[in-house]
């Protein structure tokens, strides 16, 4: 079996080498059976990889330890959702995993596109698939994940395996890296049609149209995958936070940024034909830092605390995004007289700018995390001397940047096309101005003195503000018109524009991200070696150590501390914080225990017993506002999806309109 | 005054601004990656310098008591006594014999430390030339 395995994987090498050759020649001597072999061969790297796929699959739910991979990765005791979990334990399977996903995509784009775009197809086959020959070469030669152990003669038969790493065994991480993956991975369908239209100077816009539906979709998955990601960090990794600044975070947070840009800068070129070089720049280093992120991580570049293999894959990685980098800057170089800009900027206070200042920070937030995950290099490089910047100094850069977004978030969206008008500026801008003012002075009042956490909250007040007019004055509006209520008038209003109106949503959902992140300028903390019986207090709470227990299961053996909480006398919840120490692998982990709340988390972790006194040593936290990150995060799907449903009516974009005539510009701009 | 000109200004001015937070914050927030035999040769002036030093955690070493984790970090011969008195929870990679990576800075004689960062050595994947040493059967892929 192992050797079907090895061998599908073979063959989809080849095959998929086979399918970028066959494409390219078919473009350029314009044959069209070898242009249909080339996506024929799509197909069968899709059922190769499959096949291997599944066969690594059977191994792991069947214990088969022969296998190296299942060995080093997986043991008997675990339950079979962590056995097939395994599949991403490692480089190996996280690598098949990228070649799964890869091939999917690719699939689907096939077979979507059997009509569709024909000039353009073979170009976007082979730069899918140059991308699928890239990871399969890794799978095939450094990193094959069937490879076997060698028994018999003196070499004892594996009993059990290693177990998968205990820190993986938690829901989140059952779906985070698949759902990072499936967003990370993405990116290489817009990437390819870009490409694609590049090579071929489509007329228009046209792989604009085709890739936003991809681009959104993808972005989704992004969102998702670095939110479980926090969620997981906080709840498990128990280092009392959702987001550390380390590397791993960082590099999977950098195509978020410029995906965000796109998705806004890709109006731009909707609506005006404008920025279109810049798209292609952002659509090119999306993908690539999907690249470089899958590199970071895996090549053990910078240390972090997610310990990722150390591995000798790195170079192969280097030289594929040099081959990719350079030949993207080729193809734009050569063709900027064909993505020249149709209409020009004109004010400082006007849509377009509001979108050039989104692209802007973000950009600029992109560069910073960049810059200051890669310092140990860049320093390494320059003065000899290692040096790294901490979390603060990301915190520093980034809560500024942070408040600059959400302000353009409020503003953006309601300044008119071209020129704003002083009067339009202030009728949509007063009330919001002013209850962002009247909230912060009402908060300064309260006793809340923190800068940032006053400007957030204000401007969190403001943007709501904004997004809330906006869907008033147009559900008003239809109500009127249609005799419908307020809340069909809203429901009839999104309809009618998924995109503008799901837009809002999202914004909605980041500002609600922003309350609960404002939140931590008000953590609190407390260690404390607790005596059994004896209350310690954080905050309102009152806590109590009443036991100390143990046990065992058959994956690992535990120790809880049952911690009695109190506010104001009366018993509000019994935790149980846990330290296991997991039978296979010798592991300890913590399992802290969360009391959620809407306005604070109560966050209590069982240290350790104390060396001498053998008392526990309990670690309480306060995380204000943390459940909002959460909640923002579900209105942001909400919105999101909402974009993705056609709208009822269908909105000209025609170039005209909006540049046309001042009454009609009006309308679209409110 | 002209369109671009205008937003050449603007733009400049954000960017300047930025890059000033950016580069004020670098001093203050920097720390030099040394091994235990450089700490020990520096100068009093060096060592008040935030550091980041390297190493494995020695086993039987660590001792907690209240708030407080005291432990020894080898690396090769030499040895550091480590003091962890912050509030964030250690990770639970932070054991007996695992790779730590541990901020700080000297004082008295002892490092004390802000954050601490470890690995296991034997868990994870393997680095090359390393073997895991658990019970019999167990076995780590060694690429």
């Amino acid at each position: 079996m192992e050797n079907i395995g090895a061998l599908a994987i073979m063959l989809a090498f080849c095959l998929a080498i086979y399918s970028v050759v066959a494409s390219l020649a078919g473009a350029w001597k314009k044959k069209p059976f070898l242009i249909a072999s080339g996506e024929r061969a799509v197909v069968a790297v899709w059922a190769l990889i499959m096949l291997a796929t599944g066969i690594l699959l059977y191994a792991l739910v069947t214990s088969d330890f022969r296998y190296a991979y299942v060995a080093a990765h997986s043991n008997r005791d675990m339950p079979w959702y962590y056995k097939l979990s395994s599949w991403w334990g490692g480089q190996e399977g996280s690598l098949l995993l990228w070649n799964f996903v890869l091939i999917w995509y690719g699939f689907v784009v096939v077979l979507q596109n059997k009509k569709r775009h024909r000039a353009m197809m073979p170009y976007v086959v082979a730069t899918l698939m140059a991308t699928q020959v890239f990871f399969l070469t890794l799978n095939v030669f450094p990193a094959s994940p069937f490879e076997m152990l060698a028994q018999g003669r003196n070499i004892i038969e594996v009993q059990d395996g290693n177990g998968l790493n205990p820190l993986l065994q938690y829901w989140t991480m059952l779906i985070h890296p698949p759902i990072l993956y499936l967003g990370y991975v993405g990116f290489v369908v817009p990437f390819a049609f870009a490409l694609g239209s590049l090579i071929t100077r489509q007329p228009g816009d046209q792989w604009i149209f085709t890739t936003r539906r991809w681009a959104i979709v993808t972005w989704i998955f992004q969102s998702t995958g670095v939110l479980l990601g926090a969620g997981w960090a906080y709840a498990v990794l128990g280092w009392g936070g959702y987001w550390g600044w380390d590397p791993v975070e960082n590099v999977s947070f950098l195509p978020w940024l410029t995906s965000t840009a796109f998705l806004h800068s890709v109006m731009m070129q909707e609506k005006k034909g404008m920025m279109k070089v810049w798209n292609m720049v952002l659509v090119a280093g999306t993908f690539f830092l999907c690249i470089f992120g899958t590199f970071m991580t895996r090549s053990g570049i910078v240390a972090s605390v997610h310990a990722f293999a150390s591995s000798n894959i790195g170079n192969y990685f280097l030289v594929f995004l040099t081959l990719g980098v350079a030949l993207t800057i080729y193809l734009i170089l050569g063709r900027l007289d064909y993505l020249k800009s149709e209409s020009e900027l004109e004010s400082v206070v006007s849509r377009e700018s509001s979108f050039l200042f989104n692209n802007l920070i973000l950009l600029a937030s992109c560069f910073a995390i960049l810059w200051g995950t890669l310092f140990p290099v860049i320093s390494e490089a320059v003065t000899g001397e290692k040096v790294s910047v901490d979390a603060p100094w990301f915190n520093r850069v980034n809560i500024p940047i942070g408040l600059f977004l959400l302000f353009l978030t409020g503003v953006g969206p309601l300044l008119a096309w071209r020129r704003a008008s002083a009067e339009g500026l202030r009728r949509n801008f007063q009330w919001p101005f002013i209850g962002m003012l009247v909230l912060m002075a009402g908060l300064f009042a309260w006793g809340i003195h923190h800068v940032y956490a006053l400007m957030t909250f204000g401007l969190c007040l403001f943007v709501t503000m904004t997004i809330a007019q906006e869907f008033y004055k147009g559900a008003a509006a239809i109500g009127t018109k249609e005799s419908m209520n307020l809340v069909r008038g809203m429901v009839e209003l999104t309809h009618r524009n998924t995109r503008r109106y799901g837009g809002y949503l999202v914004h909605m959902g980041i500002v609600i991200m922003f309350i609960g992140f404002a939140g931590a300028a008000f953590n609190k903390d407390s260690t404390v070696e607790a005596e059994q019986g004896k209350a310690f207090q954080l905050g309102r709470y009152d806590l109590k150590v009443t036991s100390v227990n143990s046990g065992k299961t058959d994956n690992y053996v535990w120790q809880n501390a049952v911690v009695e909480v109190r506010v104001g006398g009366e018993l509000i919840t019994t935790r149980q914080p846990e330290r296991r120490i997991y039978s296979q692998s010798q592991q300890p982990v913590g399992a802290v225990s969360i009391y959620r709340q809407w306005n604070e988390d109560l966050y209590i972790n069982f240290a350790a017993l104390s060396s001498e006194a053998q008392k526990p040593i309990i670690q309480t936290y306060i995380f204000p506002l943390v459940s909002w990150i959460w909640v923002g995060y579900w209105v942001l799907l909400f919105g999101s999806l909402v974009c993705l449903v056609p709208s009822k009516v269908k909105l000209s974009y025609a170039r005209t309109e909006v540049v046309g005539i001042a009454g009609k510009h009006e309308k679209v701009a409110k | 005054m002209n369109g671009k000109i205008k937003f050449g200004m603007v733009i400049t001015f954000v960017v300047a601004a930025l890059v000033l937070v950016a580069y004020s914050g670098t001093g203050e927030s920097a720390s030099y990656f040394k091994t235990i035999p450089e700490v020990e040769k520096m100068t009093d002036t060096e060592k008040s310098r935030k550091l980041r030093v390297g190493g494995l955690v020695e086993a039987g070493s660590i001792k907690r008591s209240g708030s407080r984790v005291d432990f020894v970090l080898v690396d090769g011969e030499k040895k550091m006594k480590i003091s962890y008195s912050e509030n964030e929870p250690l990770p639970d990679t932070f054991k007996d014999g695992s790779q730590a990576l541990i901020d700080g800075r000297m004082g008295d004689g002892v490092f004390h430390a802000t954050k601490i960062a470890a690995k296991c050595a034997s868990k994870y994947e393997a680095k090359p030339g390393q073997n895991y040493k658990g019970n019999g059967s167990v076995y780590v892929k060694q690429s």
